[in-house]
């Protein structure tokens, strides 16, 4: 069945810093399974641990953060491996929309083939909404797909998202598997003119 | 918008039609299965209700969980055997052939692909991998995918896409002894930084880059997605076709003929446009290595660990912490760093030319591994390690104190035994120097070429090659 996901709202969770890799959101042990199940917990953990023995707080570990729904990061978000646990993980935490200053492609068509909506905003704006949430992580957060806006508290930031995937998710085709299936008698007739297909197959 | 190069000639021909959302319904001409990717994407296929479109231009193999020393059924590690179980079922039951080990045809994905001629040029590829741009050496347009796409391939053959820009990366000059392949893309990523590809496809062009083998191509395009660009690719010409003439999946007779006609007509055109060039020159490159936690912090082998200020004011945070992480200091000279770890292999530079470069430094060194450090090399796959035999590198390994293992993806992502322990400094052959990726949580990771990694296995400290070969 379509889901239509047109808006987000709930509370934020900051994850500051450039580059956050896909190893990092879930270190590549956790990796040895069949299924999604349980990945959640485990978000995360190596940074956890780390910033622990440090006497620090990840974000995930702040109890102020629990029952968060709209993750803010900043630039080349999810870099690295292609591993959709990755963002399973994430969504398995409780996350159902993700704003950053970009992702890697990878990792933003996992997102996107989930159905969590991934937006882009300034790296001025990530910054913004991060020290809003820090300052009160009970602030409200709205992402609104129609409106390409994401609402903090009182103040408006606007945000991006391909004109193709924004539909996706206002049409709730972001699974795409339906419409791909859909065109399997093109997709049929398409690959049988090409050459690697017919004349030197 | 790009115009004419080979990436819009693929994209033309793979283009089924336009989705009501506006993307495109992509067909992909081979798709790879390993099993950490797929098994979800399977039973999601099951759950549908659904087979598999097009299973002959499929191949599944095995290689991130694969034991390097004892292979033998079932593996030690319960949840490793799962995950074998799992796409021996999957590939059986949907009909797609899988490479086993023992095969004689197993090993890392990426590797296997090629030595069988399945990866082919003008050819769209995906594979549950981010390392699948290595396939774009051939002058294939190929994705990594995750495990929604893996499914969505499985039952379409297609993907939901939406165009790439494309960057020309023209590399003029022709890199100078003991420099490699590897320095020249760790190079590049220093430059155009870890981000600078996203939404870009890569074209790498130039006489540098036509200069190299079909398997240092291999390495520069694996490497693509390091640098954020999803697919990377170097337009087919007579070494593309010289190496595909006789793999067991190429054309015979004069269907190869045909095909290499086609091949080459699809590379891009001397009227081709792109959305953006860079250029750089590949004789002033020097051997260079990874200090930081991200492919692109890295230096040549004379240089000191930069200074934060000698970055932007946005990235300087990131340095920090990689400095942290490392334990190193700004100014620090790299040459010299003790290494606890040395590691040759991975879809980067796992192929016979790696381990013959890494052999003849052996060699012409003469040295043997220090105590303090362990060193191994992993085949790419079956077939390299069985003509590294019958070459004897084996033997000049174990002269020189490395071990000798069976092929797979080993301690690149550590998903197997091979791991680093605590804060051990591994210097690698692979891709990614991310926190944790060998297998420590706290380990640190240096990458190079396979002779920057033989000699530091010898010298037990990061050294100049350059001093060994002249």
């Amino acid at each position: 069945m379509p889901q239509i996901i047109s808006s987000v709202s709930g509370r934020g969770i900051p994850v500051r810093g450039n580059d956050i890799d896909t190893d990092r959101i879930i270190p590549a042990r956790f990796l040895r399974c069949v299924t999604f199940d349980g990945l959640g917990e485990h978000a995360f953990e190596d940074d956890r641990l780390q910033l622990k023995a440090l006497g620090k707080l990840h974000s995930f570990d702040n109890a102020s953060y629990v029952g968060a729904r709209l993750l803010v990061a900043n630039a080349n978000f999810g870099c690295g491996s292609s591993r959709e646990h990755a963002p399973q993980a994430i969504a398995r935490w409780g996350v159902q929309a993700i704003i950053a200053v970009s992702y890697s492609e990878i990792f933003h068509g996992n997102c996107v083939a989930m159905g969590l909506p991934a937006v882009r905003v300034s790296q001025a704006d990530s910054e913004a909404i991060q020290s809003a949430i820090e300052a009160d992580p009970q602030i409200a957060l709205n992402l609104d797909l129609n409106t390409m806006q994401v609402t903090v508290g009182t103040k408006s930031f606007p945000c991006h998202l391909g004109e193709g995937q924004r539909k996706q998710f206002l049409t709730g085709q972001w699974d795409a598997l339906g419409e791909l299936v859909d065109g399997l008698p093109q997709v049929r007739t398409a690959a049988a003119k090409l050459p690697y297909m017919t004349a030197f197959a | 918008m790009s115009r004419n190069t080979l990436f819009d000639k693929v994209w033309d021909h793979h283009a089924v039609r336009t989705l009501p959302s506006g993307q495109t319904q992509l067909y992909i001409g081979l798709h790879m299965i390993h099993e950490v990717t797929s098994p979800q994407a399977f039973a999601w296929l099951r759950e549908r209700k659904l087979q598999v479109a097009f299973p002959e231009r499929a191949v599944a193999t095995v290689d991130h969980i694969v034991p390097t020393e004892d292979q033998a059924r079932p593996y030690a590690d319960g949840l490793a055997e799962d995950m074998m179980q799992a796409i021996e079922r999957n590939c059986r039951e949907f009909g797609i052939r899988l490479y086993q080990p023992g095969s004689g045809k197993q090993g890392v994905v990426h590797i296997v692909a090629p030595e069988q001629g399945l990866t082919q040029p003008g050819m769209t590829v995906a594979c549950g991998d981010s390392h699948t741009a290595t396939h774009g050496a051939f002058g294939a347009i190929a994705f990594g995918i995750g495990t929604s796409q893996v499914r969505d391939v499985l039952a379409t053959q297609t993907l939901s896409m939406g165009r790439m820009k494309v960057r020309r990366i023209q590399v003029e000059g022709r890199l100078k002894p003991g420099v490699y392949a590897k320095d020249l893309i760790l190079h590049i990523l220093r430059v155009l930084s870890a981000k600078g590809g996203v939404g870009y496809a890569y074209e790498f062009n130039g006489p540098g880059i036509h200069a190299l083998s079909m398997e240092e191509r291999m390495t520069i395009c694996n490497m693509a997605i390091e640098g954020g660009a999803r697919c990377g690719y170097i337009n087919p010409d007579q070494v593309t076709v010289d190496y595909l003439r006789g793999r067991e999946y190429a054309p015979t007779g004069k269907a190869f003929d045909t095909a290499a006609a086609w091949w080459l007509s699809m590379a891009s055109s001397a009227d081709a446009e792109y959305d953006d060039v860079k250029t750089f020159d590949a004789s002033t490159i020097a051997p260079t290595v990874t200090w930081g936690i991200s492919p692109d912090q890295g230096v040549g082998v004379g240089e000191s660990i930069p200074a934060k200020e000698t970055f932007a004011e946005g990235e300087r945070p990131g340095i920090q912490e990689a400095y942290d992480y490392m334990g190193f200091k700004p100014g620090q000279p790299i040459a010299g760093t003790r290494i606890d770890v040395a590691f040759i292999g991975s879809c980067t530079n796992g192929r016979i030319s790696d381990l013959r470069e890494a052999a003849k430094v052996l060699q012409a060194h003469g040295g043997t591994v220090p105590a303090s450090v362990k060193a191994f090399v992993v085949p790419g796959s079956e077939a390299v390690k069985k003509a590294a035999e019958a070459e004897g590198l084996h033997l000049i390994f174990r002269k020189h104190g490395f071990e000798w293992r069976e092929a797979g993806c080993s301690m690149c992502l550590a998903m197997n035994p091979d791991k680093l322990t605590g804060k051990q400094i591994s210097m690698s052959t692979s891709n990614r120097n991310f926190k944790g990726r060998q297998g420590s949580p706290e380990g640190r990771t240096l990458l190079a070429s396979p002779a920057m990694v033989a000699i530091a296995a010898l010298e037990g400290k990061v050294a100049d090659i350059r001093n060994v070969l002249k």
